[in-house]
């Protein structure tokens, strides 16, 4: 594998005392010739890269949303009473989000568990555990579209809704929307790597696509924690 | 992965003139369909500002230009050559061919994804070009786009040329993340034996900051163009706020069009450097390659670039200090505009520095890169100018801010582009073009430059407002903006038709140009040193090359040539080379 280069000039630092070794030698890592991140597969790195991108999506849209809800000046739909449900004739508030919260957190224990599996070689385990974590986010997309019908069905439009500020249908369906898109895009790239795994498409290859796919599923999650944080709570 | 080594499974060759040329996977080819297409719709950016100029020197002599279509024409002037042109060339183009030739690589990490990034480039191209076919034109709203007027009746193309132009640049950026990505995971992973991070040339260390600022920055535009459809289609109000509009009440209640001026300059201002830094790199090795001299502060040079992105990405607020955003920020925003002068002025006092008592042959990159020198350093100057609130304030909207930034980012930048491409046209093509016709080009091209832009600073100024189609008789305008007008017009004409020599010659010696030189330049870095030329599929032959020094290795005394290339061994350990 890769030697890591040294040049002169880090010599030289050393010898006058500069930074700590710990310091230079994360320099040293990086810096070197062929990789900066040893032995990380190509995939992964770049799919590093992506999430980073996709987070400045995720952060726009909600950074907008909070902008667009701190300006306006009709009153915000209380979210308490808004996505409550009634269920045995009681309303319960944030019920419905609260499951489909602890399914999607769920998805990511599975996943986690099929990465693991994958590095040990379990094919089967592997595939099963992933085919879980697919239909765990599809049965959280299909809550989803439970959800939005409820909603349009009270009445909420992208340019109205019956509680106040019509901002509120706006960035709650292009939020949510775009965030199940990456979950429904999400269940597909799981069902196809599963399907590869079953095959034993990584026998020879390793296992790297299954970390790569459960490494999106995570931030997928993790963007959710945050829409729930502050779309649902706040 | 470490499969780069020497093993070429990896790579697919293709057998069918379709595979190698058309849905091609190799950088190379990659590169030039990017850059043919970029210079395609630029062509078409060119006529529209000429037509612009036509209006503006000759008020009301072509009818076939109203008030509808000059709007028409500012916008599409202004979005293809920032993003479609600039922005694909400097990216999709000199990044896809350079990356993989300087850092040593076979080819980008993922070429399949590579090539998907054309053809959705491709597609966005075509999605823009069909908006000026759609029912009331492509959008007039100015390249920036700002509602609530974009989306308004009244504002030409309000209806469709809006929702075409978004959906296009959502298509841009979904291409330019996965070119982007590729970029980025190249230079870092991909490359080879020896070559370090601080021995790649400064081309790369542009690209590399510039895709990677491209990644973080485009996702504010797609969520401004997301939002804006939405407003438009859906009837949403994000960015419309209650307004009355040809006397009737719109629909739309508590938007805020502030939202969408902070969402599109935070991509605009680091836009303006992902166009700037690829240009900053590729000159910083112009400059060195034809002084025989290695580039002033290597170091140095890769720093500023690094801090100069980091920067960029909190001063986008300097473009909206007349659009009402509370005034303490235009404080801050001014400082950091201001803090972004030191590195920017370290980089022009190194690349001065570089040519000082340099070897210099005035060879036509030469020419384009000492040329960019003088229209940075004007355009930075002016830059002064417009990032102080008090100042900026009767400034902003006039012409004097058109001067400004095609100065900086405009015209510096196309400089480069016209040197780079002179520079690696003989390794591309394996062919040199015709000298003569290149000087001409280049007196042509710059001397016009100077003359169309220079006036518009000394007009706006007097304070003529840009985006106007005609000024009409004011009292505070005098005749001579009117000459002014007139002989920027016909400068741009002369400027326009030389484009023409550089066309034909890059067409004539592609078939008839004399056979050039693997390496003509003498330069020290990696893509000179490739076994063929042009290079083939996999780019190194059997075994990739390995690195002993940095790229700049001129003049070196005691070496028998005046360069060394970097793949050179080192007779014996000196400074600067790999320790056994």
């Amino acid at each position: 594998m890769s030697t890591v280069v040294r040049t002169d000039a880090d010599e030289t630092a050393m010898e006058r005392g500069g930074p700590p070794q710990a310091l230079r030698d994360l320099t040293a890592d990086w810096a070197g010739d062929q990789e900066a991140f040893c032995q990380v597969h190509w995939g992964k790195a770049m799919m590093w890269i992506f999430l980073l991108s996709d987070t400045f999506i995720f952060s726009s849209f909600l950074v907008s949303y909070m902008t667009m809800r701190s300006s306006v000046t009709a009153p915000w739909p209380n979210a308490s009473e808004v996505f409550a449900l009634t269920l045995f004739g009681q309303s319960i508030p944030l019920i419905l989000i609260a499951i489909m919260t602890f399914v999607l957190i769920s998805s990511s224990g599975t996943m986690a568990m099929a990465v693991n599996f994958g590095y040990r070689r379990n094919r089967k385990v592997t595939a099963a555990l992933m085919f879980a974590t697919a239909i765990l986010g599809a049965t959280f997309v299909g809550m989803q579209a439970f959800e939005w019908t409820k909603l349009i069905h009270e009445g909420v439009r992208p340019w109205e809704n019956p509680w106040g500020a019509e901002q509120f249908g706006a960035s709650f369906f292009m939020i949510t929307g775009f965030h199940g898109l990456h979950v429904s895009a999400g269940v597909i790239m799981l069902l196809i790597v599963a399907s590869k795994v079953l095959r034993g498409h990584y026998e020879q290859r390793g296992y790297a696509a299954v970390e790569i796919a459960g490494l999106y599923w995570h931030f997928v999650d993790l963007v959710w924690v945050f829409i729930f944080a502050f779309f649902y709570l706040w | 992965m470490a499969t780069i080594a020497d093993d070429l499974t990896p790579l697919h060759h293709p057998k069918t003139w379709i595979g190698k040329y058309v849905w091609s996977q190799d950088h190379k080819v990659i590169a030039i369909q990017y850059a043919v297409t970029a210079v395609s719709v630029g062509i078409l950016a060119l006529v529209l500002s000429f037509l612009m100029r036509l209006q503006l020197g000759f008020p009301g002599e072509f009818q076939f230009i109203q008030p509808d279509n000059y709007l028409q024409f500012v916008t599409m002037h202004g979005m293809i050559m920032v993003v479609y042109l600039l922005t694909a060339l400097l990216l999709g183009g000199f990044g896809n061919y350079l990356i993989p030739l300087m850092v040593g690589a076979r080819d980008m990490v993922f070429p399949f994804v590579n090539m998907l990034s054309y053809w959705v480039y491709l597609l966005s191209v075509i999605v823009l070009v069909a908006s000026l076919f759609v029912p009331g034109g492509p959008t007039g709203g100015g390249w920036t786009l700002y509602p609530p007027q974009t989306i308004l009746e009244g504002t030409p193309g309000a209806s469709w040329g809006i929702i075409m132009m978004m959906a296009s640049l959502a298509i841009f950026i979904v291409a330019f993340t996965m070119g982007g990505l590729n970029y980025v995971t190249t230079v870092l992973q991909a490359r080879t034996r020896g070559m370090t991070l601080m021995r790649m040339p400064c081309s790369v260390w542009g690209i590399f900051v510039a895709s990677i600022m491209g990644l973080l920055a485009f996702p504010a535009l797609f969520v401004a163009a997301v939002m804006t459809i939405l407003d438009s289609v859906a009837g949403t109000s994000f960015f419309v706020p209650t307004i009355i509009s040809m006397g009737e009440q719109t629909g739309h209640e508590g938007g805020s069009p502030i939202l969408f001026q902070h969402l599109f300059w935070f991509f605009g201002h680091p836009e303006v450097y992902i166009v700037a830094l690829p240009a900053f790199g590729i000159v910083s090795d112009l400059i060195s390659v034809h002084a025989r001299k290695n580039i002033f502060g290597y170091r140095m040079m890769v720093w500023a670039i690094v801090i100069i992105g980091a920067l960029s990405f909190f001063v986008w607020a300097h473009h909206m200090y007349v659009s009402g955003m509370n005034p303490y920020f235009g404080f801050f925003f001014a400082t950091s505009t201001l803090i972004i002068a030191i590195p920017t002025a370290i980089k022009v006092y190194n690349w001065l520095l570089t040519l000082y008592r340099g070897d210099i042959h005035l060879s036509v990159p030469m020419l384009f890169a000492i040329a960019f020198l003088f229209t940075f350093i004007h355009g930075g100057l002016s830059g002064l100018f417009l990032g102080n609130v008090s100042v900026d304030v009767p400034l902003s909207d006039t012409f004097f801010v058109i001067g400004h930034f095609h100065m900086v980012m405009g015209v510096s930048p196309i400089l480069v582009i016209f040197g780079a491409i002179y520079h690696w046209y003989p390794k591309i093509t394996g062919r040199m073009w015709n000298n003569t016709l290149a000087r001409a080009h280049f007196w042509i091209t710059f001397l016009g430059a100077y003359a169309i832009f220079l006036p518009m600073h000394y007009i706006g100024m007097l304070g003529v407002p840009r985006r106007y189609y005609a000024l009409g008789e004011t009292m505070f305008i005098p005749d001579s903006v009117h000459y002014a007008n007139m002989g920027i017009t016909i400068a741009a004409g002369f400027v326009f038709a030389a484009q023409f020599l550089f066309f034909t010659n890059m067409i004539w010696s592609l078939f008839r140009g004399p056979k050039a030189d693997p390496n003509p330049w003498g330069a020290a870095s990696l893509e000179w040193h490739t076994p063929d030329t042009p290079p083939a599929h996999g780019n190194w032959g059997d075994k990739l090359p390995t690195v002993y020094r940095w790229a700049y290795d001129y003049s070196v005394p005691g070496a028998p040539r005046d360069f060394v290339p970097q793949n050179e061994p080192p007779p014996a350990a000196g400074p600067g080379d790999v320790k056994p």
